[in-house]
C-alpha cells in the first residue's frame, strides 16, 4: 500500500507507444480523464437540450443554469460587446469545472493537477486574447500599458510595469489553478493517510476532518473554475473594451 | 551546510507566505461581513467579487506552496 500523497498524480501510459519524432503522444491517465471529462459535459448538454420542456427536468435545469450563470457572467464583466466570445468562455469553464469535479471522485486522477495542462489553456487564451486586441483596435492596442493620468516622470516605469503584469497574466492564471488543485488534492490525501496510520482507535477524528476536506475541495473546485473564467472574462474586457 | 538541509529549511521558510494568505483571506471576509452588516440588499450584488477576492488571495499563499515544492524538487 503506498501512503506517498503526490502518487496520485502520477502520469502512466495506458495503450501503446506513440512517438512522433520527439514527441511521445501515448494515451495516458491524463488523457483518459480529459476524455471523461469532455464526454461528460457533451453529454449533459445533449440529455439537457433533447427535450426542451416548459417545465424542466433536473437536468435540463442543470444545463440551464450552467448557460444562465456564464452569459451573466460575461455580461456583467466584458459588457455586452464580449457576447460573442460566448462559447469560449463556456468551454473554458465547462472543461475547468468538470476536470476538478471528476478529480473529485475517488481513484480519479486530477487533470488540473498538472501544471502543464492549466499552463497550455492558459497561453491559448493569452495569445488568442492579444490576437483580439489588435484585430480590434490595431497599434492602438498598445495604450493598454499606458494608463491615463499618470506624471510624466513616472510613466516609463509604469509602463514596464505594466508590460510585465501583462506578461506574467498566463503564469499566475495557470499556477493559481494549478496550485489550489495540488494542494487540495495532496491535503485529503495526508489526512487519508492519517486516517490509516492511527488505525481502528485514533482514525475516527482525521476520517471527520477528511470528509470536512471533501466539502471544501469540492467548493474550490466550482471557484477556482469560476475563478478562472471570471478571469479570462476581465482579460477580453481589456482587450475589447480599451480604457473605458 | 548540507544541501539536503538547507532544501529543508528553505521549503518550511516558503510556508511563510500563508501567513499573508491568512491576513488578506481574514480582511476580505471581514470586510465583506461587516459591510454586509450595514447594508444588507447591496450584499447579494457583491456576492461574485467576495468570492473572486478569496481566490485571489488565497492564490498567493499557494505560490508560496510552488515555490517550496521548486525548491524541494527541481534542484
Amino acid at each position: 500500500m503506498t501512503l506517498n500523497p503526490m502518487h496520485q498524480f502520477e502520469v502512466y501510459r495506458l495503450g501503446p507507444e506513440i512517438i512522433f519524432g520527439t514527441v511521445n503522444l501515448s494515451f495516458t491517465n491524463s488523457s483518459l480523464f480529459m476524455l471523461i471529462s469532455t464526454l461528460a459535459i457533451l453529454a449533459m448538454l445533449y440529455l439537457g437540450t433533447k427535450k426542451k420542456l416548459l417545465v424542466p427536468s433536473k437536468i435540463q435545469l442543470v444545463t440551464e443554469m450552467s448557460y444562465t450563470f456564464v452569459a451573466k457572467m460575461i455580461n456583467d464583466t466584458a459588457g455586452s460587446s464580449a457576447k460573442p466570445f460566448f462559447p469560449f468562455i463556456f468551454t473554458i469553464f465547462m472543461f475547468v469545472l468538470f476536470c476538478n469535479m471528476v478529480g473529485m471522485l475517488p481513484y480519479s486522477f486530477t487533470v488540473t493537477s498538472h501544471i502543464i495542462v492549466t499552463f497550455a489553456l492558459a497561453v491559448f487564451i493569452f495569445i488568442g486574447i492579444t490576437i483580439i486586441g489588435f484585430i480590434k483596435h490595431g497599434i492602438k492596442y498598445l495604450e493598454l500599458f499606458v494608463p491615463k493620468g499618470v506624471p510624466l516622470v513616472l510613466l516609463p516605469l509604469i509602463v514596464i510595469i505594466e508590460i510585465i503584469s501583462y506578461l506574467s497574466r498566463p503564469i499566475s492564471l495557470s499556477v493559481r489553478l494549478f496550485a489550489n488543485m495540488m494542494a487540495g488534492h495532496t491535503m485529503l490525501k495526508v489526512f487519508g493517510g492519517f486516517v490509516i496510520s492511527l488505525g481502528l482507535l485514533g482514525g475516527w477524528l482525521p476520517l471527520g476532518f477528511s470528509i470536512a476536506l471533501i466539502g471544501l475541495e469540492i467548493l474550490v473546485a466550482f471557484l477556482q473554475a469560476y475563478v478562472f473564467a471570471i478571469l479570462t472574462c476581465i482579460y477580453l474586457n481589456d482587450a475589447l473594451n480599451l480604457h473605458h | 551546510m548540507e544541501l539536503e538541509a538547507a532544501k529543508m529549511i528553505g521549503a518550511g521558510l516558503a510556508a511563510i507566505a500563508l501567513a499573508g494568505a491568512g491576513v488578506g483571506i481574514g480582511i476580505i471576509f471581514g470586510n465583506y461581513l461587516s459591510a454586509a452588516m450595514r447594508n444588507p440588499s447591496a450584499a447579494q450584488k457583491q456576492f461574485p467579487n467576495l468570492l473572486l477576492g478569496f481566490a485571489l488571495a488565497e492564490a498567493t499563499g499557494l505560490f508560496g506552496l510552488v515555490i517550496a515544492l521548486i525548491i524541494l524538487f527541481a534542484f
